[in-house]
């Protein structure tokens, strides 16, 4: 005897026969009429319309009845409104019940009845639950509050329901305080702004013991509560995580996950140098990797969150990469995600194993999967610099299989190659020519378009192939025209002679025969550079690309770090913050690991400035219509810009041509990348900053290169900071010879100005200056230049030239500059210390993806960080000013109302230097943390800084 | 929290639904629909789905899908953690959990989801309690309510929810009072064409079956501790005194219970006690290929291997096999193209074989792929990672217990590449 016998229906209409069982006078039939209801309603039948009958079997003091009754109530209050208020009598006396079963049954059916008529009559019964003797209503009556504010906020604002619902957070029922806590969570997910959750030591005190004695679910509550909370100094996060490490051990995963959230937040704030900062990393490795093994449902999401802990903290898992190999009969989606998380754990000391399991990948059943592994040994390749070789020869391996989708990827990966080791592994291009045929796919047909023009000039036959793309050129995929334009371009660049009809019959064909408009303004483009400038073309086609970056699907730090802190959320399986997908954009509030602060440290920093003290400065952000002028009139006075020289011959033309149609897609190109994804498009925007207007400027009127300038930023050629000249040699040290000066850059050259004063009685003559070996290599670019002889109190100005081509020692400190003057009445000897931004080149402008894998690739020690104090600025006047110092902001954040610049400088020996500005507005105090290979240099890059901002 | 629970059968029929807050309309299963349709098959089918205003969190367990909709921010595990008991509920309550029974036993189906949510807040998960408010039906039990019509939902509070032990009921009485403890150890491994290993773990778990009378209190100690470096607990056990003294101390909950996994792994040596001898190979210019497996003991500990089976996935381009084993029986589907075969016991005097060729497709290329063997097997009294029980005390109750400690070492993922 099954419940299915209350499927079986009768011919007459089943709700009509309900009815009359349902009004028998018989308590069993009664009951038996109310169970078909159910089962009905559980299949979705519609049995509404039997409400007044069923809620006429409500006063029953048969439990399972009752039980049974309230069911239907929930499922269906909300279509009867009037009739549910028929309930509301029952609901009120089952609340007085004297046994609390029924007490805490009647509190949460009752919140469960979503209609507005009846939860005014609620809330009395509710308010005595909350405050019931017994702990299992008063848990119920928690959850209760967060179902009312669901339908009915303010009425439970108004009720003060809220603040009682805050009390029971410090109930002494662990089981209490975690629905509390879970109820407000919920409330405060749809009020981002009120502090449901206010948390303070006493509190969390409260949370942590209940942390201990609560249900699993509960735990999971109380945990992520917990991770909102910024503890004070590092003894309190300390003194957390140890409390919190018990949980790892918990078989429930998201309890697991949870904790680990608490725990990488927290470690955060510890120093390195803490034995409890070891001891915790080493405890996270096996929870993680236990994870692993459970179901598959679970270890995707664990997968998806430790793909983010790998990024951030590398170390954790650095040694399990065993437990990331791949069954073959895992589901699809964990293997990929495991072999996401081989690529990012590969390093030189585990390549050889992870490229054995590629390849042993590369031969599975799965199409997505093989894909996915041959794209792996590519992105090792260009991970694992020792590996390339291996990585290209296993490609080649698996170009032979001639398995068609497999050779297709490898030509794919083999281009990334490329182009990661230039002139290293073209050998191959034979094998990859052989192919050539096999490929139908646009993304391989593209790549090896790529491939041969890039090499055209040995490849013999580079015509002949791309000859051969061309004749359906109407039938390829947008991306595969694009690159067959620029290939066919590269090609004739290199070999003229033999190609000219090649060349007209594929521009001709992008321009005449084609309605996309990328395609056509980029044949216009080349047309016109070919036709009036061929050397300006060369300039511009082959010019030299950028060495693509390690690690291209990196997660943004500052995103990073606030995805860190959804470890375990949606958000960490989507990568996503949550306000860019959960429901509405709730104005979720951003979260951020909290600083590292130290408990004997005084933490806040003086908050004196004056509110009103920013808004003065910011005049300065938009220069004034004058201030452009005489920008633009400066630069044309300027020493010319560095590139080749202009071409005047058909300027006027090709200008005036090209401001009519090919301009502005040019400068869409150069502005946005709009078709960024297409490698041939990185020809156009990837250079140099600063090549790029040089290049383009040629053929189109030299005005036109400071249009760009200007879009890139205003001021860039105003030079940078000169501090006011400081004496050098004091007259009494150099027989009368009084020596002041200061150091300048000004578009891209470095100068020393000088002020020579003879304060002796005899006439000065035969001036020469000589450096000592410095860091930088800094040596005078010419003679020193005193035209007349010096008499007696007369002085004079010279600027010196220098160039950082001299010999290079390393100095202490740093910045220190040894000069020696000679005139003809002795050597003098004095030491000074120049300022590290005159060693700040115009291209110190990084590109994002570059930013972002080298600032994850300098090791965290060599991050350091320095406080600006009292610098009134706000972010748009430091970036500008910045800029005139050839510091470049690279990309601005705003997190929780703090504007973070990200910023780089390129030194003239070419170190980089990776900055992170965080300024609050309001806040005088800047914080600072650099990052640089070299990490002596950050404390004078620092110094640069202070020195730019306050002046 | 969880909004709603639909039960999807692998064609796709919604069954049944659950509602703990407003009803979302079942069309929100239609982006289901789309993925599992995209997904070659059910194991595939993502268990995190985005649509306009939902998300769809599922698991796929004995051929239905729990598909669990949210509409806030919550834990994605949380979900997939519930959904997972929810099945394990329904599987104790039914003894197997399958589309017929969750039909014939919808009322209770029903009214144990009601328990275990309250607004999508899990409210009573653990098996003891649930089935203090709602009894399992069983025959005498379903017999005696229709005549007697009484019901199967408990008029009791349940005790257990508020006392600082809420995994055990209060009152419980045995006669016959048995503690019995097995302890199983699965072997993942995969193993390289030359037989060496690339990856070995073992997955240990401690299963309990504990009937004692009253509220005892056990500790259980270990000869040798120290492998145990990565362990989950029941929340019975006293973290704080394993972490000092290195020994389990709880009060169980009455009957079957997991008292703790772990997790030996792979950079600790694992003794892999099978090896696989496989020769398969196709010729590129015949259309017949060869195929010989021979099984063999390796680190046994003198143990023998037993419910040994063997299966692996053939290339597409195999028509046919024509297998000779010395032993047990082999099957080969020719339209999934699994061979399996069932080994048995292996006997090292006389190690099983299976010979013979495979028949490809005429005129087929050669298969691109290798198959993997996969291995099932068992040994029993033996724990491979090496852990030993060495004594369970009972403390705060008078009588003697029956006490019993049982090992098992079978394998878990066990993989050979060919």
């Amino acid at each position: 005897m099954t419940d299915s016998k209350y499927f079986t229906t009768t011919k007459k209409g089943e709700i009509f026969e309900l009815k009359a069982e349902l009004n028998s006078d018989k308590k069993e039939k009664k009951k038996e009429a109310v169970k078909k209801v159910i089962a009905s309603m559980t299949v979705g039948k519609d049995v509404s319309a039997l409400f007044p009958d069923v809620v006429n079997c409500m006063q029953t003091d048969n439990l399972e009845l009752k039980k049974l009754v309230y069911l239907y109530l929930m499922n269906y209050a909300k279509s009867q409104p009037d009739m549910a208020i028929m309930a509301v009598n029952t609901f009120v006396k089952d609340c007085e019940d004297p046994n609390p079963l029924i007490r805490a049954l009647a509190v949460r059916t009752m919140g469960c009845i979503r209609v507005d008529k009846i939860t005014e009559y609620l809330c009395e019964p509710l308010r005595k639950c909350l405050k019931d003797e017994d702990p299992y209503v008063r848990k119920t009556a928690a959850v209760c509050v967060a179902k009312l504010h669901d339908i009915n906020a303010q009425l439970v604002e108004d009720q003060g329901f809220l603040d009682t619902l805050k009390d029971l957070i410090s109930d002494s029922n662990p089981m209490v305080v975690a629905n509390a806590v879970a109820a407000l969570s919920e409330i405060a997910e749809s009020h981002p702004s009120s502090n449901l959750l206010d948390l303070n030591p006493q509190s969390i005190n409260k949370l942590l013991t209940a942390l201990n004695e609560c249900t699993e679910w509960g735990q999971i509550f109380i945990l992520d509560c917990l991770a909102n909370y910024t503890p004070k100094d590092d003894r309190e996060a300390q003194s957390i995580c140890e409390r919190v490490t018990p949980r790892l051990s918990h078989a429930n995963s998201a309890v697991v996950l949870s904790a680990v959230k608490v725990l990488m937040k927290f470690m955060e704030m510890l120093s390195k140098d803490l034995d409890y900062y070891g001891t915790l990393l080493k405890k996270l490795a096996p929870p993680l990797v236990t994870l692993l093994s459970a179901e598959p449902e679970l270890q995707y999401v664990a997968l998806r969150n430790i793909n983010l802990i790998v990024q951030k903290r590398p170390e954790i898992l650095k040694h399990e990469m065993k437990v990331f190999f791949v069954k073959y009969n895992d589901p699809i989606y964990v293997k990929l995600e495991k072999l996401d998380i081989m690529i990012r754990l590969a390093s030189q000391a585990n390549i050889a194993q992870v490229l054995a399991e590629l390849k042993e990948y590369a031969t599975e059943v799965d199409v997505d999967f093989v894909r996915k592994a041959v794209r792996a040994i590519g992105r090792c390749a260009i991970k694992v610099e020792q590996s390339a070789e291996r990585c290209v020869s296993t490609l080649l391996d698996l170009i032979q299989t001639k398995v068609n989708y497999v050779v297709q990827e490898a030509i794919v990966v083999i281009k990334d190659i490329f182009r990661k080791y230039p002139n290293k592994y073209e050998s191959v291009i034979a094998t990859l020519c052989e192919n050539l045929d096999s490929l139908d796919e646009p993304e391989a047909r593209a790549a090896m378009i790529w491939i041969v023009g890039e090499y055209a000039e040995r490849i013999d036959n580079a015509d002949e192939l791309l000859e051969s793309f061309l004749e359906g050129f109407h039938d390829e995929s947008t991306q595969v025209q694009l690159q067959l334009l620029t290939a066919i371009v590269k090609l004739f660049l290199k070999k003229p002679t033999e190609t000219q009809e090649l060349v007209q019959q594929v521009l001709s064909l992008a321009t005449q025969d084609s309605d996309n408009p990328d395609l056509r303004d980029r044949g216009y483009i080349y047309w016109r550079l070919l036709s009036t400038d061929p050397v300006a073309a060369k300039e511009v086609v082959l010019a030299e690309k950028p060495l693509i970056s390690e690690e291209t699907d990196l997660i943004e730090p500052t995103l990073l770090d606030e995805l860190i802190c959804y470890i375990g959320t949606l958000a960490s399986v989507y990568h996503k913050p949550p306000n860019a997908f959960v429901e509405g954009g709730r104005g979720v509030v951003h979260k951020s690991l909290p600083p590292r602060t130290a408990s004997s440290e005084s933490t806040e920093s003086p908050e004196t400035a004056p509110a009103g003290a920013p808004p003065g400065e910011q005049l300065d952000v938009i220069p004034t219509q004058g201030d452009l002028l005489g920008d633009l009139l400066n630069l044309d006075l300027g020493p010319p810009v560095s590139g080749p020289p202009l071409a005047t011959s058909s300027v006027q033309m090709g200008a005036v041509d090209l401001l009519g149609s090919g301009l502005d897609s040019l400068l869409v190109e150069l502005g946005g990348g709009g078709s960024g994804a297409l490698i041939g498009a990185s020809n156009f925007v990837s250079p140099p900053a600063a090549a790029v207007p040089a290049n383009l400027g040629a053929p189109m009127g030299s005005g036109l290169s400071d249009l760009f300038d200007l879009t890139s930023g205003v001021g860039t050629l105003s030079g940078s900071y000169v501090a006011p000249k400081a004496v050098w040699l004091p007259a009494m040290k150099a027989k009368g010879l009084e020596i002041s000066g200061t150091f300048t850059r000004q578009v891209g050259s470095i100068s020393m100005d000088l002020q020579l004063t003879n304060k002796a009685l005899q006439v000065m003559t035969d001036f020469a200056i000589q450096f000592n070996r410095n860091s930088f290599g800094l040596a005078p670019a010419a003679p020193l230049q005193v035209h007349a002889p010096l008499s007696p109190n007369q002085t004079v100005e010279i600027s010196l030239p220098l160039n950082t081509v001299g010999s290079v020692m390393k100095m202490e400190p740093l910045n220190n500059l040894q000069v020696a003057v000679k005139n003809n009445i002795d050597v003098f000897y004095f030491s000074t210390l120049y300022p590290l931004h005159i060693l700040f080149v115009e291209d110190g402008k990084m590109d994002r993806q570059m930013f972002l894998a080298t600032w994850k690739d300098i090791p965290n020690e060599n991050e350091a960080q320095f406080q600006i104090r009292d610098c009134p600025l706000n972010a748009e006047a430091v970036s500008s000013r910045l800029q005139s110092s050839n510091i470049f902001t690279i990309a601005k954040r705003n997190v929780e109302g703090q504007d973070m610049l990200y910023q780089s400088l390129k030194l003239t020996n070419g170190i980089w230097v990776l900055a992170e500005l965080r300024i609050q507005p309001g806040n005088p105090s800047f914080m600072l943390s650099l990052k640089c290979r070299a990490p002596e240099v950050s404390q004078h890059v620092s110094q640069a800084y202070e020195t730019i901002l306050k002046n | 929290m969880i909004h709603s629970l639909f039960l999807i059968n692998s064609s796709g029929d919604i069954f049944l639904e659950k509602h703990w807050k407003s009803v979302v309309s079942r069309s929100v299963c239609d982006y289901f629909f789309e993925a599992q349709e995209r997904a070659t098959e059910a194991e595939n089918v993502p268990p995190v789905i985005s649509t306009p205003h939902h998300y769809l969190l599922s698991v796929y367990r004995h051929k239905i899908f729990f598909v669990a909709v949210i509409q806030t921010e919550v834990p994605p595990l949380f979900v997939i953690e519930f959904l997972h008991r929810v099945v394990d509920t329904f599987q104790d309550y039914f003894g197997v959990c399958s589309e017929p029974v969750i039909k014939d036993n919808v009322v209770v189906v029903y009214e144990v989801l009601e328990e275990m949510l309250d607004n999508g807040f899990p409210l009573a998960t653990e098996s003891n309690i649930l089935k203090e408010l709602i009894k399992p039906p069983t025959i005498l039990r379903t017999v005696v309510n229709t005549i007697t019509g009484s019901t199967n939902v408990g008029d009791q509070l349940p005790t257990g929810q508020l006392s600082v032990v809420p995994w055990r009921r209060t009152g419980v009485k045995y006669t016959n009072n048995e503690a019995y403890f097995d302890v199983i150890e699965e072997i993942d491994a995969i193993i390289d064409k030359s037989g060496s290993t690339v990856t070995a773990e073992i997955q240990g778990v401690i299963d309990a079956c504990v009937k004692l009378t009253g509220m005892p209190d056990l500790t259980l100690s270990f000869v040798n501790p120290r492998l145990l470096d990565d362990v989950s607990f029941h929340p019975c056990v006293r973290f704080k005194r394993w972490e000092s003294e290195r020994m389990l101390s709880f009060i169980p909950p009455d009957g079957n219970f997991h008292l703790l996994s772990y997790h030996v792994s792979a950079q600790n040596l694992v003794a892999i006690p099978v090896y696989v001898k496989h020769n398969i190979s196709f010729r590129d210019s015949s259309s017949l290929g060869r195929f010989e497996i021979t099984v063999g003991p390796k680190q046994t500990m003198g143990k023998t291997i037993e419910g040994v089976t063997v299966s692996s996935q053939m290339p597409r381009g195999v028509l046919s096999m024509n297998l000779t084993p010395s032993q047990g029986t082999h099957t080969f589907d020719p339209v999934t193209k699994m061979l399996s075969w069932d080994v048995g016991k292996i006997n090292p005097q006389k190690l099983p074989s299976l010979k013979g060729t495979m028949s490809l497709q005429a005129g087929a290329s050669k298969p691109d792929e290798n198959p993997t063997i996969n291995l099932q097997f068992k040994i029993q009294q033996l724990a491979i990672s090496g852990l030993k029980v060495n004594r369970l005390d009972m403390y705060g109750e008078k009588y003697k217990p029956f006490k019993g400690i049982k090992y098992m070492t079978k394998a878990g993922k066990f993989q050979v590449r060919t």
